[in-house]
Formats: structure tokens, C-alpha cells, sequence
């Protein structure tokens, strides 16, 4: 049996596919700000039976600075937790709430459940998209503007449901949401 | 092969519980689960995500059984029946039979029609958004999806809405193709990476009713195990590069065997039809290698089939090579052999020869001059991997070491000196590349005036030999071999030689009937019978009695201790 010397197959197959939900090259700042690192740790020590319990603690700092969750922020977060990349991945790819880019710098949310949907919520969502001049949603529903300014997307119940149809923008809720209302409020975060 | 976890091996001395299955009494081993005590009933529970060798996920839902437990009175004390066994309770719900451990006087039902609804309704689901292209899927007659859908399923499907669209010819490593659509999300891929290989690369992303496996962007699932997946996946998602498309499983004609890629010896099944190979699968064996080998091992035998085998005997003529029958090379080779005193003889053998050939090789040995005859082995050395792989490369190092033909390399630098002086003018070559793996330079063989090799593949010696007499490779021969940890086991023979090529035992037999005259043996159970009567280590032995899963050589230990040091 001469020379054996396996080499583990090389040979090339059909060209793969691109991954659904994969990263792409948007980039985090390359220094985390300051105290970023010890509010990491603090969170991790709300956790002292598992490090990866902080997985989700730590993905909504990371947003939360940031704002999105870049490729270094996933790399970050699994060596911070002695875990696998994708570890972490598996969990921004699950909730909605973590956005692989950025939003616009305006982010309305619009409630889409039963009692906003019955007082219009859908027909606000489109006006509101309009006048945003935001593009198609992409994958995961979330629409922005070429400018970078506004960002709309549906979300589900805000708990406000008597006075539909409520939406968020940015950390601010409003109730009663009418298109009058929504002209006004647009003006105020222009 | 020590497993993270074994679902289906209690400890010996574990209690007995008394447990009912379908409606009849039985006595399991305290910490078996329901799967492996229906199993032990000759009840069969069908399965996708349950492995026994890994931890427990019960995300298929397939397993589900019903369940009942002792019926307790007043006193807490179990209710008993006319017999004279417990009263149950049965849970109105199904459980999962994978995650449940048997209890004492516990009951379960496997064939109730509450269980079959849910395995038609399990299958029903499992099946909405696979691709269903079996024709081309290199699963097919291999699939539990398959097979369970026959058994399990209902006839038909009541969803009429578009299937789920997902990433298929996924390249996520050197040797895999994941197809996304056909996955059931079992997970076993994903826990046999992270528990058994360390290698935690695989994940669930977009989880929901697009769930889809994957690697991290940038990773690979290429750790040298990554083929075991293959093997564990129920369903067609992952295949193997080298064997998809290849050949249909069905066609597959599947053999009892080891391999020979190292001194672990993994109990294998070599896959082949007609005279081809197409693949090696790992076979049960928790002494050795449990249910796994290596992606190295697995691979590793694509040689045998090159198109510059060695098929034919040859001698060389002038300056080229004649091909020359095997009644007349046998001859001519003794001949020639006779003209030399034993200390002008070497032989060089290989860790490669199976205990048959070893010691038919010591027989020849004994007629050239016995220990004036200078022989040894060519070692390899490679990295244990605290897995399954052994740093002896020579799949029978242990075993050649019976038969006083291998120093484990210590003479061969001897060997050489001899061969360059031209003190050792005849050499007598085993499966080895001297100017190869052994290392020597070309030189070296100059002042040879004659150079026997018997071999499977032409290499820089073969093309220097007087005499090249093509042996068989390991798929095409029966014998038997020693692993790293001193357990005899059987090659069996997948294939048949190509050619003229002729099973190495039967070429040596002849050389030794040429050299100095017939023994009366003919086959290769006679073989063995006259090395174990030579060789007090495998006293009592017969080629049936190794099995299909060997047996330990108590006798072996001595010889093993002056091995190389093998991690099985």
C-alpha cells in the first residue's frame, strides 16, 4: 500500500450560497467608547451561574451605542463570553429588535396590532413612509430613506391600545396618532 | 473513544426497574430513557433529533409516547391490579419518549392510535416545507424522513401553500454541502460539532419558520470529524462531497472492515459495487471507535483505485520492464534470492501487512536465514488527537511486532548502512517506499543487485525493482490486525484485486513454497490456524472467534509496551 498520505478532499463544488441574514460591511467604530467595556462587565456580573445569560444584556448595549449590531459587535460579544460567533448570531438573527444596520437617525415604529391595525395603523404606516421618502422594507421590515434621516417600521403592541393607533419615534411615545398629528410630529423631528 | 454522553449504556451495576411496555411487565436498567427501553422491548421508536451519543434536545417531537404512572391511594401507596401489579394512571398528553426517563412502575403505550396520530401529525409538519427531491438526493434509501414517512406518515398532505424557500448548495466546509430546504432541524449536527468534536461552528440563525443551519460567516465546519455529520444527519441536508452523486446507496454492497489509517483501527463499513469503492462509514464498536472516524480515515482510499495501480508482475529486462506471469516471476525470484547468504538478504516490511502476511512473511524469513536476515518496519509517526486518531500511522504496528519482522524502525537505519555499503546485496521490499516515507536517497539503492518490491502503487523503488509483484490493498484483502490498544480485529474483502494483482498472503505463500517447498496451506483460515499454533500470543484463536468487533489480546500486552505511544 504504497503512500496513502490522505490529503482530505480538495476538490471544488458548485459555488455556494450567501447566507440569509449574513452581515454585511458596515463597521463599528474601531474604539469602543470609553466605559463601554466596564458597563460590559458590570452586566455580566448580573449573571454569575452563566457568563452567556448576558448574550441579550450585552447585544442591547451594543445597539444602544451603536446602534446596529455589526459583525465586530457579534465577534466582540462571543469572546467576551467565551462563546462561538455564532452563538451570538443565532440570537440577533432570532428577535426582531436587533438590526444588523443602522436605522435612520428618526426611528418610528407604528403599531400594527389589532387595535391600532382597526383605528388605521396601516394606512398611517404608509403615509408616514411617504412622507419619509423611505424605500421598500428590506428583509426584516425595517424601511429608510437614501439620506440616512428616517427609518419606519411596523412593530407590535406598544400597550396603549385606547387611544389607537400609537406610534414610538425614537424613545418618545404618541398616542392618537391622526395624519394631521403626524405632519406636526414630523416637523418636530425634522 | 470516550463519548460525552451514551444514552444507551447503563452502568452494571444499576439497579432494575419494573416498567410497562405495551401492556407487558418488564425489568430495564435504571437510567435508560423510554427510546432505548422500547428498543430493548424489540420496540421501535422513531426518532430524528435523539442520538445516543449526544446530549438531549427532543425538538422533533417524533418520539412521542404515552405514558402512565403507579396509581397511588390514600397512603400513597401504589394501587394494585388483579395480577398483582400497579394500577396506572396514563397522562392525557403524549410525551416525548427521547428526554423521559424510565421510572419504577411506570408504563408506556408505542403502538396506541393517540401515538400514531401524533407521528402522522409530526410527519405531516416535518414534511410541509422539505423539498421532497428525493430522485436526486444522495439520501435517498438512506433518509429517515423516507423511511418513517412509509411507516409513519399519513398518506397524504393537506397543504396546498408555497413551501419555504432557503439557501441550498451551502459550501460550509472542505468536505460538506449543506442544502438548507431539505433540513428537519434535528440539531444533531450542531451537538455532535460542538460535544463530541469541540468544534462548536454550526448554529440555528433566523430561527422561526425560516430556521435555517448555518456557520458563522467566515467559519468552517472543517474539523477532521466534520464527515460524521454526514452520517448523523436523518435527512439528505448534509452530504459529502466526496460521495454525493456518486452512486445510489441501494446499489451499495457493504462490508465489515477497519481502517488502515492509523493504529485506532475504526470499525468500518467499506462501501463499494462491483469492483469500485465509493465510500467508508464508520460501524458501531464502543471498544474502539464508538460510532465515528475520522474525515482522514474515511477518505483515504481513493489510492486504491488510481489508474497507475500496479496490476500486473513485472521483471525488469535491460533497461525496461516485462510483464511476466506469476508461475514464472515466483520461480525466478527464489532463484534469484537463493543466490545470496542471509546476511546479504534484507527485508523491509510494513506496518501496513496484516498478521497473515507477517507471519507468512517470517515463514519466508526463516528459509532465507532466519535471524541473519536483517528486516524491520518503515514507523510513522503522525499526532494523536486525543479523539480517535493514534500517532502510530501504521494501522498494525502491534501486530507485525509478533511475528520478529519489526524493530519498530530501530534497524532500518542498519538496514540502509548495509544496503549503501554493499554488504546487503539483496532487498526484499513489503509495501513501502523506501525513497519515499522511509526517507533514503536515490543513491542509496545503487550497489542493490536485487531489489524485490511487492506493492499496490509504483513509486521511485517499484520503478528501481528487478521484481515488482502487485499486491492487494486493504479493501481487497481478508486478514487480520493489531490496533494501538492490543485489539485483534478482521479486514474483511470489499473488492477483488485488479488485474493480475494477487492477495499479498497468497504471493508470499507461493514465494515460500518456491523458496523451500509447500506447508499444506491453502486458504486464509489455514494461514491463520498455522500462525496461531507459531504465536503464543493469539493462542486460541480462530478468524471467526475475532468477530466482527475483535477481541483483546491479553497476551498482546508485553509486545505493546515497546510500541510508540497510541492514543485509541
Amino acid at each position: 500500500m504504497s503512500n496513502p498520505v490522505v490529503t482530505p478532499s480538495t476538490q471544488s463544488i458548485l459555488p455556494g450560497t450567501v447566507y440569509p441574514g449574513a452581515p454585511d460591511h458596515h463597521h463599528a467604530p474601531t474604539a469602543l467608547p470609553k466605559g463601554f467595556e466596564a458597563q460590559a462587565d458590570e452586566l455580566i456580573t448580573h449573571y454569575p451561574v452563566s457568563k452567556r445569560s448576558a448574550s441579550l444584556p450585552l447585544l442591547h448595549l451594543w445597539q444602544e451605542t451603536f446602534g446596529y449590531i455589526s459583525p465586530e459587535g457579534i465577534a466582540w460579544i462571543a469572546a467576551k463570553l467565551d462563546l462561538q460567533a455564532i452563538n451570538i448570531l443565532e440570537l440577533v438573527t432570532f428577535y426582531p429588535m436587533f438590526r444588523q444596520h443602522p436605522a435612520g437617525k428618526t426611528l418610528i415604529k407604528v403599531c400594527r396590532t389589532l387595535s391600532c391595525a382597526m383605528a388605521g395603523s396601516y394606512a398611517l404606516c404608509d403615509y408616514l413612509r411617504q412622507e419619509c421618502k423611505v424605500g421598500e422594507p428590506d428583509a426584516h421590515g425595517l424601511a429608510t430613506s437614501p439620506d440616512g434621516k428616517y427609518s419606519v417600521e411596523f412593530v407590535e403592541c406598544i400597550a396603549s391600545c385606547g387611544t389607537a393607533p400609537v406610534i414610538m419615534i425614537n424613545d418618545d411615545f404618541h398616542e392618537n396618532v391622526t395624519q394631521r398629528r403626524a405632519d406636526e410630529l414630523l416637523l418636530k423631528y425634522k | 473513544m470516550k463519548n460525552p454522553f451514551n444514552h444507551d449504556i447503563t452502568p452494571a451495576d444499576a439497579p432494575m426497574l419494573n416498567v410497562q411496555v405495551d401492556g407487558v411487565w418488564m425489568q430495564f436498567p435504571k437510567g435508560l430513557n423510554v427510546v432505548e427501553v422500547a428498543r430493548r422491548a424489540s420496540k421501535f421508536i422513531p426518532h430524528y433529533c435523539y442520538h445516543p451519543k449526544l446530549s438531549i434536545s427532543g425538538n422533533c417531537r417524533m418520539c412521542l409516547v404515552e405514558m402512565g404512572t403507579p396509581k397511588l391511594d390514600a397512603e400513597r401507596k401504589p394501587v394494585l391490579a388483579a395480577d398483582g401489579k400497579p394500577e396506572l394512571n396514563w397522562i392525557p398528553r403524549p410525551q416525548i419518549g427521547c428526554a423521559t426517563m424510565i421510572s419504577e412502575g411506570m408504563g408506556i403505550r408505542t403502538e396506541s392510535p393517540m401515538v400514531k396520530e401524533c407521528r402522522e401529525g409530526v410527519m405531516e409538519f416535518l414534511l410541509i416545507n422539505h423539498p421532497l427531491d428525493c430522485p436526486i438526493c444522495d439520501q435517498a434509501g438512506e433518509c429517515k424522513l423516507q423511511e418513517y414517512s412509509v411507516q409513519y406518515g399519513a398518506e397524504g398532505s393537506r397543504f396546498t401553500d408555497e413551501k419555504v424557500k432557503k439557501p441550498k448548495r451551502v459550501d460550509i466546509g472542505e468536505r460538506i454541502v449543506l442544502d438548507d430546504e431539505r433540513c428537519i432541524m434535528c440539531s444533531r449536527c450542531i451537538r455532535f460539532s460542538k460535544e463530541t468534536v469541540e468544534d462548536d461552528v454550526l448554529g440555528f440563525i433566523d430561527r422561526g419558520s425560516h430556521t435555517t443551519l448555518a456557520v458563522h460567516p467566515g467559519k468552517r465546519l472543517d474539523n477532521n470529524y466534520s464527515l460524521n455529520t454526514v452520517d448523523i444527519c436523518p435527512v439528505g441536508a448534509l452530504t459529502s462531497k466526496d460521495f454525493r452523486f456518486q452512486m445510489r446507496v441501494w446499489f451499495l454492497k457493504e462490508t465489515k472492515s477497519i481502517c488502515t489509517g492509523c493504529a485506532t483501527g475504526c470499525n468500518t463499513l467499506i462501501g463499494s459495487r462491483e469492483q469500485t469503492v465509493y465510500r467508508q462509514t464508520p460501524r458501531e464498536n464502543e471498544a474502539v471507535n464508538s460510532q465515528w472516524m475520522c474525515d482522514q480515515g474515511r477518505l483515504g482510499f481513493h489510492y486504491i483505485h488510481l489508474p497507475e495501480r500496479l496490476v500486473e508482475p513485472t521483471a525488469k529486462v535491460g533497461q525496461g520492464k516485462l510483464h511476466t506471469p506469476w508461475d514464472e516471476i515466483i520461480p525466478r525470484v527464489a532463484s534469484r534470492l537463493r543466490e545470496f547468504q542471509p546476511e546479504q538478504i534484507a527485508i523491509v516490511a510494513s506496518g501496513r501487512l496484516t498478521n497473515e502476511e507477517a507471519f507468512l512473511l517470517s515463514e519466508v524469513r526463516k528459509v532465507l536465514g532466519g535471524d541473519k536476515v536483517l528486516t524491520d518496519i518503515v514507523p510513522r509517526q503522525g499526532v494523536a488527537d486525543g479523539i480517535l486518531r493514534s500517532a502510530d500511522l501504521n494501522p498494525n504496528s502491534n501486530g507485525v511486532a509478533l511475528f520478529g519482522i519489526s524493530n519498530n524502525g530501530q534497524t532500518l537505519a542498519k538496514i540502509r548502512q548495509g544496503v549503501e555499503s554493499g554488504r546487503i546485496q539483496a532487498l526484499f521490499v513489503l509495501h513501502e517506499n523506501l525513497l519515499g516515507d522511509a526517507g533514503w536517497p536515490a543513491t542509496a539503492l545503487a550497489n542493490l543487485k536485487l531489489l524485490v518490491v511487492q506493492s499496490i502503487l509504483p513509486c521511485p523503488t517499484s520503478e528501481r525493482a528487478d521484481f515488482v509483484l502487485p499486491g492487494a490493498s486493504f479493501a481487497e484483502k481478508r486478514g487480520s490486525m493489531v490496533n494501538g490498544a492490543g485489539r485483534l480485529q478482521r479486514l474483511n474483502k470489499a473488492i477483488s484485486v485488479p488485474g493480475q494483482a494477487m492477495d499479498d498472503w497468497q504471493i508470499l505463500l507461493q514465494l515460500k513454497a518456491a523458496l523451500g517447498g509447500g506447508n499444506g496451506l491453502y486458504t486464509i483460515e489455514e494461514v491463520f490456524k498455522a500462525m496461531v499454533a507459531a504465536t503464543p500470543a493469539l493462542a486460541g484463536m480462530t478468524l471467526s472467534r475475532i468477530g466482527d468487533l475483535g477481541v483483546e489480546l491479553k497476551n498482546a500486552n508485553a509486545d505493546r509496551s515497546k510500541q510508540p505511544a497510541s492514543t485509541p
